[in-house]
Formats: C-alpha cells, sequence, structure tokens
C-alpha cells in the first residue's frame, strides 16, 4: 500500500513551465532527504517526461506527490495529457524508436533512472505515465 | 531576448551555462554558437555545464549538436565541469555525449582545446617547410 503523504501540481502548458516544474520536484526531493544522485535520476526522468507531454501530447497536468510504502519514503510524478495517446506503447519503449526528431531515448531511458514506471495510452484520449522513485532507491 | 553570452578568448569561444536552459535559450545558444565560430574563425569552443544540475537528452543532443557543427566549421569542442551526479544519469539515459570531447575542468579544458589545434598548427608548419626546401 502506498500511502500519499503531500501532494502538489502543476499545469504544463509552454515549454518555459520545464524549469519551474523541475524546480519543484527538486524541493520535493530535498525535503525528503533523497541523496544528489537520486535526485539528479528523478529530475533528469521529469525533465524527460514533462517535454514528452509538451511536445506529443500538447501539454498537460504533471503532480508530484511524496508517497511511503513500509519504511521507504519516495516521490512519485503523474503526468497526465489528453493529446492523441500513443497506438503502440510496446513500440515507444524500445530504445532508439521515435516519431518525432529526438533520439528515441526519452520512454526506455526514463524507465532506466526510476524504480517504477507505468504507462497507460488511450488512442484519441490521452496519456498517463506515473513514475516513483525511492529515497535510496 | 535571454541570451547566453559567449566570451572570445584567442582562438577559442568561452561558454558558462550558468542557469538551467529552457528550450528556447538552448536552441538559441547553438545557433549563436555556430555563427561566431564562423564570424571570428574560431578554432576551440569551451562549454563550461558545473553549474547544470542536470543533463537530459534534449540538452545532450544540443551538445553533441554543437560538437557536430562546430566540426563541420573546423572547430573543436570540449565540454568541461559535469556534475558526477550528472554524468551518472547521463550514461543510464542512454546518451553517451558523442562528437564533443569532455574535461574535467576548464583548465584541463582549455590545455586539450591548445593541444588539439596546437598539433593542427605544427602539421601546418611543417608543410610549409616542406614545400619551402
Amino acid at each position: 500500500m502506498k500511502l500519499v503523504l503531500n501532494k502538489d501540481s502543476m499545469k504544463i502548458e509552454k515549454e518555459q513551465d520545464v524549469v519551474p516544474f523541475r524546480n519543484r520536484v527538486k524541493e520535493f526531493a530535498v525535503k525528503i532527504g533523497m541523496g544528489l544522485v537520486n535526485q539528479t535520476k528523478l529530475i533528469t526522468a521529469a525533465s524527460e517526461l514533462v517535454r514528452n507531454m509538451l511536445k506529443y501530447g500538447g501539454g498537460g497536468l504533471a503532480i508530484i506527490e511524496v508517497i511511503s510504502e513500509g519504511r521507504d519514503t519516495g516521490i512519485r510524478l503523474l503526468f497526465q495529457d489528453k493529446g492523441p495517446g500513443i497506438p503502440d506503447v510496446a513500440l515507444a519503449m524500445k530504445d532508439g524508436y521515435t516519431t518525432g526528431k529526438s533520439l528515441g531515448l526519452g520512454l526506455p531511458g526514463t524507465k532506466r533512472l526510476v524504480n517504477e514506471f507505468n504507462i497507460k495510452s488511450t488512442v484519441g484520449e490521452g496519456t498517463t505515465v506515473s513514475i516513483v522513485k525511492w529515497k535510496n532507491g | 531576448m535571454d541570451r547566453i553570452p559567449i566570451l572570445r578568448m584567442g582562438s577559442f569561444l568561452l561558454v558558462t551555462i550558468q542557469i538551467d536552459l529552457y528550450d528556447r535559450l538552448a536552441t538559441n545558444l547553438e545557433s549563436d554558437l555556430v555563427q561566431m565560430v564562423n564570424k571570428t574563425g574560431a578554432r576551440g569552443v569551451l562549454i563550461d555545464i558545473s553549474a547544470l544540475s542536470i543533463v537530459d537528452s534534449f540538452m545532450g543532443r544540443i551538445l553533441g549538436n554543437i560538437g557536430s557543427m562546430s566540426k563541420i566549421m573546423d572547430a573543436e569542442t570540449v565540454v568541461v565541469g559535469m556534475q558526477p551526479a550528472v554524468a551518472i544519469t547521463l550514461i543510464e539515459l542512454g546518451l553517451e555525449l558523442r562528437g564533443v570531447h569532455t574535461a574535467l575542468n576548464v583548465e584541463k579544458g582549455m590545455e586539450l582545446l591548445q593541444e588539439k589545434i596546437g598539433t593542427d598548427l605544427d602539421a601546418e608548419s611543417d608543410d610549409d617547410e616542406a614545400g619551402a626546401e
């Protein structure tokens, strides 16, 4: 059971929202005492996902949560957009696959940086990505 | 509009990135740098990223682009001052920053550039001598 201890959300509508969002995630990570390397991984993952949401989903809502499960404390981030959705999630998770002009590292690379990674997408309705990084994970 | 300043020092260009870049700022830096290389005939570009707390795939791509573009314009690029946590994250993300040289700090970066450009100049002067004989 994951308990939510603290919660905040930010609307992401333009590229200038990326840096303030990253800073907000950093504040939360610092507050729970996450180490520098894990912090950097989490913020990098957040940056990738928020950029994806802007690029492919036309922006959306980003939610930051402090969660606990047993003795673990961590940060969960949720990214919800109402974009076109991803027709083939398995393909999008493959290294090097891209429909845009990027390196195709975004989703699979992000998954490697965090402890838990979930993606739900419905074509025509939107995409929700959630990641968890444990403090000592 | 915000811009990252580019300093000229001899045949090198120096850039210190002091703030987290949003996309427009990063792409501006990319085009400004290439134009400066063209205008000044710089042989080396040194980018200090010691103040960057994260480098994501977008920023990595910009750095790689600057390296490749400068290379075509006959200038070497060296990225210096990467924080250890950033290096760990970059490799796990799968970004290897190909096409740019890296050095631990500004001093070592300058040495590296001088070495690279120095050997080029030596080779040229050797050719001149050979031509004279």
